[in-house]
């Protein structure tokens, strides 16, 4: 399945993707920011993601939250995120209010600094702190979000450190550094914008023009330094972690080809093989046959500089040790490794990923936003339309040399949680209430 | 630098909900057909009145167990065999029951529909329901069971619902069962749940994407006219509230980094005629960002990162509820400012502005609702469970719009009711219960979530 793209670039250094689809009187708007977690400064942790809210309290033709109110009142959804190496922002809204989309962020691109106040950094500061506490220390497991990162990067490396930030960190941020990452940043030539659903071609690119075009270009940004990493950890690194949590579970990373190369693919057929789905290699052997785990999973980072992640996550059963746990997971990687894979499956694997490939582009905002995704990380949106094919071109010989080389023990990365010891309980649980006042 | 005047719409495109047929099998089994020729795919949805209000007492649980059985194996091929031949044509089904169905699903490309949608009717009409695999799935449910005690937010929820709903109403037990309820379920419970519930007239067929009525019918014919069985009906009521006065009650999770948050009570069936003005007025309340709710206290006092209301709807009466988690220092004042905010909506007509915030937001994102074949299956599937009119979607956005600041107020004043909430805290009682003991609640009822 191929989809329609134009693409071109305006004088400041925008780049733009557009994709016809006129099936539903609809149209997605997604701008991607180059910037994410990986360009924070020391002490500044959390800052990238704290930027993201602040671009939601006003710009200069814009009140604070106007920007929400004004999509939705148009019968439109929005939101943004934040990643190591991007920021995206997207809405969908009725094909006649793209000028409006589209104006709201030409508005906060070009004009967002009169808008900052001391108060409404304050408010959004303590916002993300709650975010944090919602998300990562209140969620049992939710740490693993920065645990692994910290165990798998170097220290001086940019995706070491957590993305939503320390409590100190984010105390620290100041009008100042808002001011700042937004020069440096928040520039047409470190952006992309992409358009995908029900639109006049040559209207679009009208009104592009005439919003974004006389923003200026930023004076450009300090490069990522020691951004390059090993092919490999060189050891199996490992790191247990009490926590509050009920079952055990095991996050397992390995260092694996850059997102968009070659080897990405391999890796991520190889995930698929692994843990997607019930008729995966982790699935059937420890879920259904072994009942060792509660569930398995696998999934890719997708970061496209230094090197990616590859990812399997396997929850234990309540009567099973995180010993144990670990000692099936890396006998099944084990035997990945000694024996390979068949080609069936690949075939398997291709098959699933190719449904979802095409379920997911059935939305004008995915569509929008993996446009967006390969002509930032790659530089070319077309490479889209190449990935059906890249997947169906794995081989059962790369995927097998790939975990020969890539999942052995020199590139493992165990981080493990069990439960505090308070909470190790024999039997089954159930929430019976004793009422003690 | 930039342009300062914001510009307008120009003429919208219209747009309608797709066109679906209805057909009928000799053995009773409904057909909904939707083509929608966007992409060469196909959404199968069946939907079987088969709920887990017809549990047993004693016996939670038991549709749930049976609609995931349905995927551990059938006649012709073991749990394995059946994952692995789905998963080769690029699909799988998902299965599971809940108050008002028991819903199987899968979406696969349009040249492998016919050989899945084979397999898909294996399952559904020739589950093999082996001991070993419910036992596992058993087990499964109990390790849930027990992540669940470290998890805040569904910790709340349910304890939300034992809460407002009397003990012998059956939404004050867990839509899947509890542990005690699922280790007493057996094999036999389950293959006397399915033969009395899974039946062609109880069942409803849903097709959407590219794919004809002629070829659907083909399709279901060939594979579903040998399935037989009689309707059987029952009802049970289950949304008997527990009490009319307020209450309050502390979860106990003594190191909580955040106080998770519900407060509602009893709602109303989805049946209901205000079902419009309810969800206009929710949005206004707490259903949208730019919610009073969430506006309040998320941007006016960074309490949360945020704060919404919502109805559950059911065939029953749902819980109203208002779901957020706030710092633990300020429990009391984000309770201060939601009963603010609930006696605002009391208090006044809400002015034409926040009514057209709603109403048109409602009415334009219709459309972003239904990009994917998947959710327009599920839209028909809501159809037959709430037994909604055919033309229920082509009036959507006429009855949203019709909805008005008298109507909204109206909703709120009946439909919300402050003498009647019921709040719920997951949360350091050390950091919160002395704070709330003078909300005017009554005493603060603390429950610690025990093991046996």
């Amino acid at each position: 399945m191929r989809i329609p793209i134009e693409s071109f670039c305006l004088d400041n250094g925008l780049v733009v993707t557009l994709s016809r689809d006129n099936t539903a009187p609809i149209v997605a708007v997604n701008l991607w920011y180059h910037v994410g977690s990986a360009n924070e400064r020391v002490g500044r942790t959390g800052f990238a993601h704290l930027f993201e809210h602040m671009l939601f309290q006003g710009s200069e033709h814009v009140g604070a939250n106007e920007h929400f109110e004004l999509v939705q009142r148009a019968g439109g959804t929005l939101n943004g995120s934040t990643w190591l190496e991007r920021t995206n922002y997207f809405e969908t809204v009725p094909s006649n209010q793209l000028a409006l989309a589209l104006w709201l962020e030409a508005d906060r691109m070009g004009a967002l600094l009169p808008a900052m106040t001391q108060k409404k950094l304050d408010t959004q500061r303590d916002v993300v702190k709650n975010e944090r506490r919602w998300s990562v220390d209140n969620q049992p497991y939710g740490t693993w979000w920065e645990r692994l990162p910290a165990l798998v990067f170097p220290e001086s490396h940019p995706f070491h450190h957590s993305l939503i930030g320390s409590m100190e960190d984010l105390s620290e941020a100041s009008l100042e550094d808002v001011e700042q990452f937004f020069r440096t940043y928040y520039t047409p030539d470190n952006a992309v914008l992409s358009i995908a659903g029900d639109f006049d071609s040559a209207e679009a690119r009208n009104l592009v023009e005439q919003y974004f075009g006389s923003v200026p270009r930023g004076a450009g940004k300090p490069p990522l330094e020691g951004m390059e990493l090993p092919e490999k950890f060189g050891e199996t690194l490992r790191l247990v972690v009490e926590d509050d949590v009920s079952l055990p579970r095991l996050y397992m990373a390995f260092r694996s080809p850059v997102f968009g190369s070659e080897g990405y693919y391999i890796a991520s057929v190889c995930g698929a093989i692994l843990g997607m789905r019930r008729g995966s290699r982790l699935y059937r052997s420890l879920v259904r046959e072994k009942q060792v785990a509660a569930d398995t999973t696998a999934f890719t980072f997708d970061l496209a500089k230094g090197s990616d992640l590859l990812i399997v996550d396997v929850t234990a059963r309540p009567e099973i040790t995180v010993d144990r746990l670990q000692e099936e997971v890396e006998h099944e990687i084990d035997i990945l490794v000694s024996d390979g894979v068949t080609q069936e499956e690949v075939e398997r694997a291709v098959a699933l990923i190719q449904t979802d490939m095409i379920t997911a582009l059935q939305s004008a905002s995915e569509r929008a936003d993996r446009l967006s995704m390969f002509a930032t990380l790659l530089g070319d949106p077309s490479l889209i339309n190449e990935q059906a094919d890249r997947y169906h071109s794995v081989t059962a010989a790369q995927v097998s040399e790939f975990a020969c080389e890539k999942l052995g023990p020199d590139n493992r990365a165990l981080l493990l949680y069990v439960p505090r010891p308070e909470r190790a309980v024999e039997s089954d649980a159930d929430l019976i209430g004793a009422t003690v006042s | 630098m930039t342009v300062a005047i914001r510009p307008q719409p120009g003429p919208a495109r219209e747009y309608h909900f797709p066109d679906f047929v209805r057909r009928q099998l000799d053995n009773g089994l409904t057909l909904i057909v939707a083509s929608v020729n966007k992409l060469p795919i196909v959404s199968v949805v069946a939907v079987v009145d088969a709920t887990a209000l017809g549990d047993k007492k004693g016996k939670e649980g038991t549709a749930n167990l049976t609609a995931q059985a349905l995927r551990e194996g059938t006649t012709t091929r073991d749990g394995t065999r059946l994952a692995l031949d789905l998963e080769k044509l690029g699909t799988s089904i998902e299965a599971g029951a809940d108050w008002d169905s028991t819903v199987a699903s899968m979406t696969v490309l349009k040249d492998r529909l016919a050989a899945a949608f084979g397999i898909f009717a294996e399952v559904l009409t020739k589950p093999r329901f082996r001991t070993e695999d419910i036992e596992r799935l058993k087990a499964e449910r109990l390790a849930e069971r027990m992540q669940l005690l470290t998890e805040p937010r569904g910790l709340a929820d349910e304890s939300f619902a034992r809460f407002i709903y009397a003990d012998n109403s059956r939404y004050a037990q867990p839509m899947s069962g509890d542990s005690r309820s699922v280790s007493s379920l057996s094999r036999d419970d389950v293959v006397s749940f399915y033969e009395c519930n899974y039946v062609p007239p109880q069942t409803t067929l849903i097709m959407a994407g590219d794919i004809t009525i002629e070829e659907a019918v083909t399709l279901a014919e060939s594979a579903l006219s040998e399935w037989c069985g009689e309707r059987k009906t029952s009802s049970v009521d289950a949304d008997r509230g527990a009490r009319d006065s307020r209450a309050i009650e502390i979860i106990v999770k003594p190191d909580a980094a955040q106080s998770e948050l519900r407060i509602g009570h009893v709602g109303v069936p989805r049946s209901h005629p205000d079902y419009f003005p309810i969800v206009v007025m929710n949005a206004v309340l707490g259903g949208l960002f730019s919610s009073r709710i969430n506006l309040n206290l998320r941007e006016a006092h960074g309490y949360t990162y945020g704060a919404s209301s919502y109805y559950d709807w059911r065939r029953q009466s749902g819980p109203f509820v208002i779901s957020t988690a706030v710092q633990s220092e300020v429990t009391r004042e984000a309770i201060a400012e939601t009963l603010k905010e609930i006696d605002r909506m009391h208090e006044e007509e809400i002015g034409e502005e926040e009514l057209t915030l709603a109403t048109s937001y409602l009415e334009g994102v219709f459309p972003i609702r239904y990009e994917t074949t998947s959710a327009i299956a599920s839209a028909l599937a809501n159809l037959v469970m709430f037994d909604l009119p055919e033309d229920y979607y082509d009036r959507y956005r006429a009855n949203i719009g019709s909805v008005t600041t008298h109507d909204v107020l109206d909703a709120a004043r009946k439909h919300v009711q402050p003498e009647r909430l019921q709040i719920v805290v997951v949360g350091n009682p050390e950091l919160v219960k002395s704070s709330i003991e003078a909300l005017g609640f009554g005493s603060v009822r603390t429950r610690e979530v025990t093991d046996f």
